[in-house]
């Protein structure tokens, strides 16, 4: 096939395919113009249903709850898959890791500034993770966004190049084990609803009184809450993993 | 068809519509720049850095659109946990290129 006849075939191929975008875009609803009706439903019902002010966490711990059971899932296998493929290699060479972690891996080369701005961050990345996580019921928040900047900390403190010290505070093995009991806290409420003879994820606490407090919302801030574990512990573990290969791939061949 | 609803929610704190148009319209420009740049970038670490940026736009983009749950989505998987990931990995494999 010459490039001629190899831009026709695309030319073809692309007025086909803007053709059907244009055709797809035709039938969208205008711009700012939800079609509804969920959306208006549950802004009119979701407090008073569930009295959590927060009413995108609402919808998914409570509403769509069991898609987001399969959402945490994913984030829990995608981490356990990175863990198994990466783990291996470790073991081969665990012995010049040590060497490693004795160096430090990257105080040799971080410069102070980078060092101390990392470290300051710390401190406000640990307290807005822990308030997203625990206001998921009030505010637009939630476990996943407050697990992820929870995560971020312990990034901070490597960058702070402390490679022992985020070991220290965050062993694989403990790690493991707070990610799994995050994850299968979630499923546990669900089932735990099974058990008092409700549907499946049923919101079975007390919802509180005041729609809006950190107390209210029932099983809606538990469930937050144990997303917020499973998320900090599955991206620390991402993270360890890679950084742990990191050091090996360099220690190894440097 | 289609039934009219109320849009957007206003109070005492709304900004006039006619500046959230102005608003929502530069950030769509700003974000769609940033995605050609990110794009067009072609050393690695440059872009995962690029990548970071085009990702804080887009989260102030859906704060714009006020969706305020999105925002923060965005900002902490776009915007940071990406770029970490990307950059991790270019380390490792530049070590073993070497």
């Amino acid at each position: 096939m010459t490039p001629g006849q190899r831009r026709w075939l695309f030319f073809a191929g692309l007025a086909g395919v803007l053709a059907f975008y244009l055709w797809g875009m035709k039938g969208l609803p205008g711009f700012g113009h939800y079609p509804g009706p969920y959306g208006f439903i549950l802004n009119r019902i979701a407090v008073g249903q569930t009295n959590a002010t927060g009413v995108v966490s609402a919808v998914n711990f409570e509403y769509r709850g069991f898609d987001t059971v399969g959402e945490e899932f994913i984030l829990f296998i995608a981490a356990t898959g990175v863990a198994t493929v990466l783990r291996r290699l470790r073991d081969e060479r665990a012995e010049s890791v040590a060497d490693d972690e004795v160096a430090g891996p990257a105080s040799a080369r971080t410069s102070d500034a980078v060092r101390l701005a990392a470290l300051l961050f710390v401190g406000p990345a640990v307290l807005m993770g822990w308030y997203l996580g625990s206001h998921a019921q009030t505010s637009p928040s939630g476990g996943f966004q407050g697990g992820v900047v929870l995560a971020t900390a312990f990034v901070m403190i490597y960058l702070a190049g402390q490679f022992l010290v985020f070991r220290r505070i965050s062993p694989v093995e403990l790690i493991d084990v707070v990610g799994a009991v995050g994850a299968a806290g979630f499923a546990a409420v669900g089932i735990t609803a099974v058990f008092l003879g409700l549907p499946y994820l049923a919101n079975f606490l007390p919802l509180g009184t005041v729609p809006g407090a950190v107390s209210s919302s029932g099983t809606i801030a538990l469930i937050s809450f144990f997303v917020g574990v499973e998320v900090a512990a599955a991206f620390i573990l991402i993270i360890g993993e890679l950084l742990e290969q990191t050091l090996i791939v360099r220690q190894g061949e440097g | 068809m289609l039934t009219s609803y109320p849009v957007a929610v206003t109070s005492p704190y709304s900004a006039p519509s006619s500046l959230m148009d102005v608003l929502q319209v530069l950030i769509l420009v700003l974000v769609a720049a940033a995605a050609t740049g990110v794009v067009l970038i072609r050393v690695p670490v440059r872009q995962a850095i690029a990548l970071s940026a085009y990702g804080l736009l887009l989260a102030l983009m859906f704060l714009a659109f006020q969706a305020p749950d999105v925002t923060l989505s965005e900002l902490t998987v776009g915007a940071v946990a990406l770029p970490i990931l990307l950059l991790l990995t270019l380390a490792k494999v530049r070590k073993r290129e070497k």
